[in-house]
């Protein structure tokens, strides 16, 4: 009885967190478009719709209606697991990433997180070394040069900056002594955002994670005018739309995953002094989480239109020489602090 | 214990799903009218040449190798690092707890180093 009472909240909580991030993924790209043509002096889409607030939805039926091609030298059966495997892993990551403390409706202790698992970092970093094959496995199946040389770059840049990746969350962990998502924002309240702990470790993994999301200055795998589309040259249809719905539903799991080690997850620091009702407070720290994922989202696209591409020797040396030993250090002063603070 | 996994379960399900639905529903909406040349390959307009099947630099797999063995001794430090203050706090263990960690570090920091001069981080 107790089980089928949790499988029947997750499912509703799964529909209710898909729909927002298809929707928010959706006019990410209206509003990447949009901020690049403002960023560029030009108008951006407004033909479909007011303002072309329709522009996604026509994206979309456009994709659905294209043909599936396949070319020949492709090996069909990896060709079509590859965007899979990327759609599987955009629309995984997002269970462990908690948007609000728990909460009671109807008499019900319902927690704003889809799985409240001990486990949640390593279950997100698992599933990151996982997209890395879809990359890999689109370059080398779809029998073009370009593809191929896109999904090796790729997998190089994003094994690079995992390793830091890896040692940034240690930091974090030694201050939450615990893998559970939550109890990591639990462990920040007040102005103890780990942000401000450890500011070597939050600016290792937002570079990490610009890198893991292979966005600009990190976008070497795609990079148009030398690579045309990267790994996904020979995808159409459907298939490119999966990369595409992948590309920025990571977008938004990596802005969730900042906010929720670095800035505090759900939390408005001293907002408990104020003595506002519950539902108040709760209603507020909500809406903090998505107005901190708002400005990160934009933070992204910004870094986009105003940094250039990187060259892939110095992406490298980036991830190996400075990223890297930065992380140990990182690792090392939380360690000293915490022996400090006891 | 388990019982907090069933949500889990139920994602990875449910994003197999959605995956196979988004992927297999052009088959469905779109038009099938393939001709040789639009089944050939992408090389900028002309006639493809040779496999893409050849071998890669030795120093791609480098980096492959590299990441294994520093990856892994990121999986060494996550549980001490969940463990380190209770391990601090507790009299018998005190700050053991770091040097034992700081000894860890540098004897990979070692093998970095060894790489390092060794020319395994050049890439060109």
């Amino acid at each position: 009885m107790e089980i089928l009472q949790i499988a029947v909240i997750t499912l509703v909580k799964i529909l209710i967190v898909v729909t927002l991030m298809l929707l928010t993924v959706s006019y990410l790209v209206y509003f990447e478009r949009k901020i690049s043509a403002w960023a560029q002096n030009r108008v951006g889409p407004n033909r479909v719709g007011p303002a072309g607030l329709l522009q996604p939805f026509a994206d979309v039926f456009k994709l659905l209606l294209k043909e599936d091609i396949v070319p020949f030298a492709a090996t069909k059966s990896i060709h079509t697991l590859a965007p899979m495997l990327a759609l599987f892993v955009a629309f995984t990551t997002y269970a462990v990433i908690p948007i609000g403390p728990s909460v009671e409706i109807f008499g019900y202790k319902v927690d704003l997180v889809v799985a409240d698992v001990n486990m949640g970092i390593l279950y997100i970093l698992a599933l990151t070394s996982v997209g890395v094959y879809a990359i890999t496995f689109s370059g080398w199946s779809s029998g073009s040069k370009y593809s191929l040389l896109g999904g090796v770059r790729s997998s190089a840049q994003m094994i690079s900056y995992e390793i830091s990746m890896g040692f940034s969350i240690a930091g974090v962990l030694l201050f939450a002594e615990s893998l559970r998502p939550v109890a990591i924002v639990n462990a920040q309240s007040g102005l103890m955002w780990n942000a401000f702990v450890q500011p070597i470790g939050f600016i290792t993994f937002v570079v990490a994670a610009f890198a893991e999301t292979n966005r600009l200055p990190f976008d070497l795998p795609e990079a148009e005018p030398e690579l045309v589309g990267g790994y996904h040259t020979e995808y159409s249809s459907m298939k490119f739309a999966g990369f595409f719905l992948a590309e920025y539903a990571n977008m938004i799991i990596a802005s969730a995953m900042i906010i929720t080690l670095y800035l505090g997850g759900w939390q408005v620091p001293y907002i408990e002094k104020l003595g506002l009702p519950d539902y108040a407070v709760v209603l507020i720290q909500v809406t903090a989480f998505f107005v901190k994922m708002g400005v990160l989202l934009f933070f992204i696209i910004w870094v986009r239109w105003s940094l250039p591409r990187f060259r892939y020797d110095q992406l490298m040396d980036l991830g190996w020489k400075v990223m890297f030993p930065l992380s140990l250090l990182n690792l090392i002063w939380v360690a000293i602090l915490i022996m400090i603070m006891n | 214990m388990l019982v907090e996994y069933i949500p889990l379960f139920l994602v990875i399900a449910f994003a197999i799903v959605f995956a196979f639905g988004t992927v297999f529903s052009s088959k469905i909406f779109g038009p099938q009218r393939p001709n040789p040349e639009k089944l050939s390959t992408y090389e900028s307009g002309v006639q493809p040449v040779g496999t893409t099947h050849e071998r890669m630099s030795v120093k791609y797999y480098l980096v492959a190798m590299l990441f294994i063995i520093f990856d892994l001794e990121v999986i060494f430090v996550y549980p001490w690092a969940v463990q380190f203050k209770k391990l601090y706090l507790d009299p018998s263990v005190g700050t053991t707890a770091f040097y034992a960690m700081l000894i860890f570090l540098v004897v990979f920091e070692i093998g970095y180093l060894y790489v390092y001069k060794k020319g395994g981080f050049k890439w060109d």
